[in-house]
């Protein structure tokens, strides 16, 4: 029970870190989103089942359980607005193969290269 | 093995990652990356008001005010992502 519970919580960090590593280091809007989208919430969900296998039967998991439910449905979900909106509002797609843009934009010079 | 220090260091830790996040809020060259990374700073707190509810033996309370904050945080993303959508020139 006790290696269940270093074990999910670990991973949940580790998934966390992913997407926090993610947002900082990749070069533009959408990438970002790609990173902080599934990584977050898998993270998220690992943290949230974990203590809730940890709480044992009770109220506190049914909340628990709830959050997490939550958090899968909504945080893809907003992103998702959010990325459709950046779409339609005109933001460009950053690619490897318009340095101009990226010199531009002044981000993704160490990327553009490779 | 009590994983009650483990609750702490993972309190701790998302601490520093909401830290890290506040670069890209600070400095991202768009509307939509601050708007990302703020989303991400809220999915990370949440977190971290579940972890504090552990730490502090009130998890009852901490677990509604973590379901309050999941809701306006997706709310929050949500009504800013809509209201930007209208506007145009996302470009830096």
């Amino acid at each position: 029970m006790s290696v269940v519970v270093w074990i999910g919580l670990l991973g949940g960090a580790f998934f966390l870190l992913v997407s926090s590593i993610g947002v900082i280091r990749l070069p533009d809007f959408y990438s970002r989103s790609h990173a902080s989208a599934k990584s977050e919430t898998l993270g998220a969900m690992l943290v949230l089942g974990t203590l809730a296998l940890y709480n044992g039967l009770e109220l506190n998991s049914v909340k628990l359980l709830l959050v997490l439910v939550l958090v899968a449905l909504t945080s893809p979900t907003g992103i998702h607005a959010l990325a459709r909106a950046a779409l339609r509002s005109g933001l460009e797609i950053w690619t490897a193969r318009r340095p101009r843009e990226a010199v531009r934009t002044g981000e993704g010079r160490e990327c553009s290269g490779s | 093995m009590n994983p009650a220090p483990l609750f702490l260091g993972l309190a701790i830790f998302i601490a520093l990652l909401i830290a890290v996040n506040f670069y890209r809020v600070l400095v991202g060259p768009t509307i939509f990356d601050r708007l990302l990374a703020v989303g991400l700073v809220g999915s990370n707190a949440l977190l971290l008001i579940v972890l504090i509810g552990f730490l502090y033996e009130r998890a009852d309370m901490f677990l509604d005010l973590a379901l309050t904050y999941a809701i306006l945080n997706f709310i929050g993303v949500l009504a800013l992502g809509k209201f930007l959508e209208s506007r145009r020139g996302g470009n830096p």
